[in-house]
């Protein structure tokens, strides 16, 4: 099983005419996703490394039998395209752009709550289901089928862990980046009930970093759904107050989001944080016992 | 992005927000001709990017021409948390009979903009939100419809005891959640909002923050920006298209991505080191991209060794490798330790790259911290 994308995961591409977008739609494909589609306004009719292209995403719907949306659309545009998959009836939309006015995804996140699709990101990697299907932007070969799910609010640190893991022959059901940016679709709350539905997820590896309450809410949620271990890592104890880490949504305000106030909640309803990503490997063989 | 409260306060007073009518000066004759034309009492305030600027001796309060002069020449001189004061705002000083906090800020819990009212201002509001929460009233407003005038009523009306001055409040409050909602907004808030001795509303400070992400489509704030204001290097690395946090350590930091960029640090100052910066070099990093950052790092005098952590994922190892010769090349002689760690994409054309140039590279972030902390020692 896994979450959220596998075998019967068909993508449409927005954007897929751009410079990311056809690069990555090819390395999707090449990692054996079902690419269907691709979708840039005012291109429709033509194709890419034979992948269809249409000027709507409902094309790519009603025609190819998409079902998930991955976004590589410019910023300005990029909150439109995620109302229209949604509109087109995409399950599954993950944004990989970066730099969506907040307010542009307070709105789109109104606009979601009436319907049913679910949202990854943006300003997020994507997600891959090992051996089954990439949505996203995340390295392949750095994966392994496995049993242990991942969940992140970040990129390459993402890699990092994962790529320890696969080093250690330790493989995963789905690895997620849930993105950067304070307003995202899905959160670590939403994927733990995932993961702890999943059959073929036995461990949650939770990587989370400074800023916001998501990590604090996560742990509550743990203590009071989840049975299934999880072990997590916190990055940003460095950090200083007041100064954005890159990330739009990584900043410490008002005292508040710290990392060491999210490793105390988490710890305190009995999660092992790990204090260097490369313990995690460690955390999760203890958990799998 | 931040701006200045005189700046927050333009805005404001645009949006019909009360303000009290003042100007900036940048030397303490200005200052003394601008409270000419005000007429004393007037209040000289510090214009810096941080908070507890009264704390600090930042905000007096001037009776006569000569002090309103002379608090500006001190004003003028001082540091505050590290800031230096080149601006005061000088406008007339208001009889005081109570002061109260408004602010509107983007809630990351409900997803939507977060109106709050209370009765304690004047204070710093986080510190109320810490030890008596009940004190400030919040509204998770509907974006689609926006703050709507009877929700402002029941909030402002929950703060003053006189329907008169609640409903100027509401109307304040109004203005206010339109201003955030056009400026794009991460945050707005007038502390104190003071009732005078006129029984009327006046905003006596301003603050602002804007979306950096909105920042494209908000060209009139963009250029509030106050350059003087900004560390150098971190302008530098914004027009390069890096983000940069400088620190006080003294292990120059190079990485790929914000959350592998603040686990290195993390692990620095964990292996007995002390990061001198935050620095992510961003996804598909361009050779341009790493001797600039190269450049950035190497103005920062206290740093001893220069770390690269670089886990390839559209970001090419060779990509950097290549930079960072190019790098090496401009710059002539670089007399700092260079530490490199290469993982994923293109790590092996990457390190062949290096090794051309005799530079080393390593396979884990572990090794390549130790090794950069171990030579910082030196």
């Amino acid at each position: 099983m896994s979450i959220l994308v596998d075998d019967q995961t068909r993508v449409v591409v927005q954007g897929i005419t751009g410079r990311d977008g056809a690069f990555h739609a090819q390395q999707m494909a090449q990692y054996g996703t079902k690419v269907v589609a691709g979708v840039t306004p005012g291109k429709g009719g033509q194709s890419m490394a034979d992948i269809p292209i249409y000027n709507f995403v409902q094309e790519a719907v009603d025609q190819e039998g998409a079902n998930t949306s991955v976004i590589y659309v410019p910023h300005s545009f990029a909150d439109d395209a995620i109302c229209e998959a949604a509109e087109a009836g995409c399950q599954l939309i993950v944004c990989i752009t970066e730099g969506i006015p907040t307010l542009e995804m307070v709105r789109v996140m109104q606009y979601l709550s009436a319907g049913q699709a679910r949202l990854i990101g943006p300003n997020c990697p994507g997600i891959i289901t090992p051996g089954k299907a990439k949505v996203g932007i995340m390295p392949g070969q750095i994966v392994k089928a496995g049993r242990v799910g991942v969940v992140s609010r970040s990129g390459t640190l993402t890699y990092e862990v994962v790529y320890q893991l696969t080093l250690a022959g330790i493989g995963q059901s789905t690895c997620i980046g849930l993105g950067g940016d304070p307003i995202i679709g899905t959160r670590f709350v939403d994927t733990l009930e995932l993961f702890e539905a999943d059959p073929e997820t036995d461990v949650v590896v939770l990587i989370g970093e400074i800023g916001g309450t998501d990590e604090e809410e996560a742990a509550e949620y743990i203590s009071q759904h989840v049975t299934k271990p999880v072990v997590a890592f916190i990055a940003g104890l460095t950090a200083p107050p007041g100064k954005r880490m890159g990330h739009a949504g990584a900043i410490i305000s008002g005292g508040s989001g710290t990392a060491r106030e999210k490793i105390a909640a988490l710890e305190a309803a009995g999660i092992p944080v790990a204090a260097k990503p490369e313990d995690i490997v460690g955390l999760v063989k203890e958990a799998i016992k | 992005m931040k701006v200045h409260e005189y700046q927050a306060k333009d805005i404001f007073a645009k949006y019909g927000i009360p303000v009290p009518q003042g100007r900036v000066a940048q030397s303490p004759g200005v200052a003394r001709e601008l409270a000419a034309g005000i007429g004393c009492p007037v209040m000289v305030k510090a214009q810096v990017h941080v908070g507890g600027r009264g704390k600090a001796g930042g905000i007096k309060m001037a009776k006569t021409l000569g002090e309103a002069e002379k608090l500006a020449g001190k004003i003028l001189g001082m540091r505050i948390k590290g800031l230096q004061v080149r601006k005061v705002l000088i406008y007339r000083a208001l009889e005081i009979k109570s002061e109260a906090y408004m602010g509107i800020v983007v809630d990351r819990h409900s997803q939507v903009p977060m109106v709050m009212v209370s009765a304690a201002g004047g204070v710093d509001i986080e510190e109320v939100a810490r030890e008596t929460p009940e004190k400030i009233h919040r509204l998770a407003v509907d974006p689609l419809f926006g703050l709507l005038p009877f929700q402002a009523r029941e909030l402002t009306f929950s703060i003053y005891e006189d329907p008169g001055i609640a409903a100027q409040a509401a109307k304040i409050l109004m203005q206010l959640y339109r201003a955030f909602w056009e400026c794009d907004a991460s945050l707005m808030e007038i502390n104190p909002l003071i009732v005078s001795d006129q029984n009327k509303l006046w905003a006596l400070d301003a603050k602002f923050n804007v979306d950096d992400n909105a920042l494209y489509r908000q060209p009139k704030i963009a250029e509030m920006r106050d350059l003087q204001a900004e560390i150098p290097e971190e302008l530098m690395a914004r027009g390069k298209g890096l983000s940069y946090v400088k620190l006080d350590g003294t292990v120059g930091c190079v990485v790929n991505g914000a959350g592998l960029a603040m686990g290195t640090m993390d692990l620095i100052k964990q292996r007995g080191g002390e990061p001198a910066n935050f620095l992510d070099i961003g996804g598909s990093s361009s050779p341009e991209k790493v001797t600039a950052a190269m450049h950035i790092l190497l103005r920062d005098t206290n740093v001893k060794v220069i770390l690269f952590n670089i886990f390839g994922g559209i970001t090419r190892c060779d990509d950097v490798a290549n930079g960072l010769v190019t790098a090496l090349g401009e710059m002539g002689k670089v007399d700092l330790p260079i530490v490199i760690r290469l993982t994923g994409t293109a790590s092996r054309e990457g390190r062949e790259i290096l090794k051309k140039a005799n530079l080393l590279a390593v396979d884990s972030m572990a090794e390549v911290v130790e090794k950069a902390v171990q030579m910082a020692k030196v």
